[in-house]
């Protein structure tokens, strides 16, 4: 069986969980075998794993013939594919796409991020698809996310395949509820078109059906899972410390709803003195935050430690007592299961994907703060408490594997190629 | 002739209310009155008082055919004397037809048969005396929280002076052996060990309205004729259940209370008695003894104490009074007395049990919290509070055996000084007689006679 998934991040450059979910199950269905997997993303940088999938960059796909020598596209793209690829995607070009501007080998130019352009870069990337489509052999298409949904679409037309739209996030959970019409508009046309629908949650799978009004036999869920964490990890060394630390890791926005995360900060620290609070990453609620820590006089508690990447995030992990994620509205949340992994106890809000699959974490609303400094303080003062959500918590993540995840997917395909 | 023994159980907690870290050292009452008073008072109208007014029918009818026994704990005790106090009438209207016993239980429905003896034999005291108080019976029979039992305890209530004790026939200590028989206990000889009978007592409490069970619909008939048709040499089926199956696990129209009803009757024809624990004593004799050498009861699938200590939270929220028992037991002050009893109930550690399978659901369906880390949570929160407060009294620093000997020279004081008093009075009074008299030197002599008189602690 021959898979062609579109994604828009892939490790090592990740922005978000998307990178880490995509690329997580794509090895987990590799595991189960029998399956070859081409991955398409926008701009690769030459340092993917490519031991479980073939890469095809956006920006190393010609769309404008040019007549380079094998050694130019060695030179120049040979560390993200073969010049071969390079050369049998140039015999299927099937448009003249010049007007769009493309540079020396006749490829469009991707940012690989999430730029003003976005709209733009998305309708690139499915003209790309076109030149993807008509080159390789596949069974099934895979779309991951929304920014993909339109170069899937592409690729069902002119093939006929199966289509599977993968729903990491909808525009509901990031907007809390304002969306974004052009959004939904991409959304709502991939959900339509696609054969079947995979969401990473039951949370996602009602919002899905509820408010896309998608017929419920074609969505099904497949939970996130975790990698197990390499012993280089687990063990990072962090400096002794003196004050107990709470955490919190991810974009600073409205619907990681940080707030309640200060709110809950300024309960314990009148109860309790020798707690620090950090409050990892960026995001545009990041100077309101700043400024409410102060309203609240616990500035020289709370700490904004700005974004981390890599080791750093592990390292932060390491260094905490709990892990707290009071997202508004979060389709899975892959994060605490790494806080876990690292045996951080967590506290988690009933609003998130993962709440559904973990049992040992305590889980609060969103909006409740009381409850959640209630927890922040019994993990604190009851070695009991660490301890339990420590170990089961430890033990339960390492259930949670991508190899399972990958199994369920792959009968979806079953399923559809008949 | 066949017997049938019935024994309910009544037991309620006070439910502690959300006692969050800010009421540590702020607040210093815990529990939830709306919640207790709503639960006790719909569980008394649904099961305890018709229930109480069906056996006293029964009773009127079959005289002293029909008998039952009942174990109340001090908490359920309380809890209906404050919010249904015309149960604690019919009660003793029942008590009064001598067709009913009373069992000796903990006061607390606590787990200090395992984790601090003295606390135990203090507690079944102090309930026998709350029984005796209320319905004029020494209890004779022992049982303890939820059937826990194994060998220490055994040794225990049997130098308490109890000739049996209740349990349950647990497969993994019964193995081959029936439970209809009256065993008695290899740790304590004496001790005589009545055994429940799981089967056929779970008919009744949990499969009775099962429309999938193939049993179904039970009859009363259908029932007698199956303890009918047990082997000749097993005379004996002990029935015991919570008194909530009657109208609660088994509302009322299942038709229970009717089964109940037509049980005499069919019992009759078949010639099978009703007895109590009690008369079990007496009656029987015991069989073999059984040996339990780790803690079994009468909870969850597995049979063991797992659904009170089965995680470290549980342990631990369980092993943190206990550490402080022997300073409370010092206590004088009335309010902590009466929490530390309402914080040793057991339920409270039955709502932190993290166990997932068919058991957890029991566990939650009990629980008034979301989830067991709450109640761990909450629990904890209230025991810090009750623990200043002891330590308030009594600073940690000073050792139970010096605090002792102080608190004996407090409690002897009063008697030391109106001695002295004494004392200087007669002084006085010889230095008159002196003035007026000879010589005032030889009147040292009566000064050291009056010491201590009293010792009592």
């Amino acid at each position: 069986m021959k898979a062609l998934m579109f994604g828009w991040e892939f490790p090592p450059h990740i922005l978000g969980g998307l990178g880490t979910a995509s690329f997580g199950l794509t090895k987990g269905m590799i595991e189960n075998g029998g399956l070859d997997i081409t991955f398409v993303i926008p701009k690769p940088q030459g340092d993917e794993p490519k031991e479980y999938a073939r890469i095809i960059g956006a920006n190393c796909t010609p769309v404008v013939w040019r007549d380079v020598d094998y050694g130019y596209v060695e030179h120049r793209i040979g560390n993200v594919m073969h010049p071969e690829m390079y050369y049998s995607l140039r015999d299927h070009i099937y448009s003249d796409f010049g007007y769009i501007g493309t540079n020396d080998l006749g490829c469009i130019e991707f940012s690989g991020r999430y730029p003003d352009n976005l709209l733009e870069e998305i309708n690139n990337y499915s003209i790309v698809a076109g030149v993807i489509a008509r080159t390789i052999d596949f069974d099934v298409i895979h779309s991951h996310d929304w920014l993909t949904y339109p170069a899937g679409i592409h690729a069902k037309q002119l093939t006929g395949k199966p289509f599977v739209i993968h729903v990491h996030a909808t525009d509901f959970d990031r907007s809390r509820g304002n969306v974004n019409p052009t959004v939904f508009s991409i959304e709502k046309d991939g959900m339509n078109q696609a054969d079947h629908i995979i969401t990473v949650s039951d949370l996602t799978r009602r919002t899905v059906i509820d408010k896309y009004r998608i017929s419920p036999d074609k969505v099904t869920t497949v939970h996130n899972a975790v990698e197990p964490l390499s012993p280089e990890l687990l063990n990072v060394e962090v400096p002794p410390k003196h004050d107990k630390v709470v955490t919190f890791l991810g974009r600073i926005t409205m619907q990681k709803g940080p707030e309640y995360f200060v709110e809950a900060a300024a309960q314990v620290l009148q109860k309790m003195h020798n707690v620090q609070f950090v409050m990892a990453g960026g995001g545009d609620m990041m100077e309101k935050m700043i400024r409410l820590a102060a309203r609240r006089h616990i500035a020289d508690r709370f700490h904004f430690a700005g974004f981390l990447k890599g080791k750093e995030v592990y390292e932060m992990l390491k260094a905490s007592d709990v892990y707290i994620m009071p997202s508004v509205s979060e389709p899975f949340g892959i994060s605490p299961l790494e806080a876990m992994q690292m045996g951080v106890p967590s506290i988690i809000s009933k609003q998130s994907g993962c709440a559904e699959i973990l049992q040992n974490v305590i889980k609060v609303d969103y909006w409740d703060t009381n409850a959640m400094a209630d927890a922040i303080y019994s993990i604190l003062n009851y070695p009991a408490m660490y301890n339990e959500l420590r170990e089961h918590g430890l033990a339960e993540v390492d259930q949670i594997r991508w190899k399972k995840a990958g199994a369920k997917v792959l009968d979806i395909y079953r399923r559809l190629i008949g | 002739m066949k017997s049938i023994c019935f024994y309910f159980q009544i037991h309620q907690p006070f439910r502690l209310k959300n006692y969050r870290f800010f009421d540590i050292g702020n607040d210093h009452y815990y529990y939830d009155d709306f919640a207790n008073d709503e639960i006790i008072t719909r569980i008394a109208h649904r099961c305890y008082l018709p229930a109480n007014a069906m056996l006293l029918d029964i009773i009127k009818q079959y005289g002293k055919k029909f008998k039952v026994a009942f174990s109340i704990s001090g908490t359920a005790l309380e809890q209906l004397e404050q919010y249904v106090p015309e149960f604690i009438d019919s009660m003793q209207e029942l008590a009064a037809t001598g067709s009913v016993e009373f069992l000796s239980e903990t006061y607390a429905h606590s787990l200090s048969s395992l984790h601090d003896p003295d606390e135990f034999v203090a507690q079944v005291k102090a309930h026998d005396a709350k029984i005796f108080q209320l319905f004029g019976q020494k209890p004779k029979v022992f049982r303890n929280t939820e059937l826990i039992y194994d060998d220490d305890i055994a040794s225990m209530v049997s130098a308490m002076g109890f000739k049996g004790a209740i349990t349950d026939g647990a497969k993994h200590i019964l193995g081959w052996r029936s439970p209809n028989f009256l065993y008695s206990s290899a740790a304590a000889p004496k001790l005589k060990l009545l055994l429940k009978n799981s089967k056929l007592s779970d008919d009744i409490s949990f499969r009775f309205s099962n429309y999938n069970w193939e049993s179904y619909p039970l009859t009363a008939d259908k029932y007698i004729d199956w303890i009918a048709a047990l082997p000749e040499e097993e005379q004996l089926v002990n029935l015991f259940m919570n008194y909530e199956t009657l109208g609660e696990l088994q509302p009322a129209e299942t038709g229970i209370f009717e089964f109940i009803k037509a049980l005499p009757r069919f019992a009759a024809e078949k010639n099978i008695k009703f007895v109590t624990p009690g008369e079990v004593l007496t009656k029987f004799k015991p069989v073999a003894a059984l040996s339990v050498p780790f803690p079994m009861s009468w909870a969850d699938e597995a049979r063991d104490t797992s659904a009170w200590l089965g995680t470290m939270l549980q342990q631990e929220a369980v092993a943190k009074p206990y550490s402080i028992g022997e300073r409370v037991r010092l206590c004088q002050d009335k309010r902590i007395k009466q929490d530390w009893n309402y914080l040793q109930a057991s339920d409270h550690f039955f709502y932190m049990s993290t166990k997932h399978n068919s058991d957890g659901t029991v566990h939650s369906h009990y629980s008034p919290y979301g989830s067991p880390y709450t109640a761990f949570t909450n629990y904890m929160n209230v025991l810090s509070d009750f623990m200043t407060r002891v330590e308030a009294q009594y600073p940690a620093e000073i050792d139970n055996e010096e605090l002792n000997a102080l608190l004996l020279t407090i409690k002897n004081q009063e008697k030391e000084i109106e001695a002295l008093n004494r004392e200087v009075q007669l002084m006085r009074n010889n230095i008159v007689k002196d003035t007026t008299g000879d010589f005032p030197v030889e009147e040292e002599k009566p000064a050291p006679k009056p010491k201590k008189k009293t010792k009592k602690g």
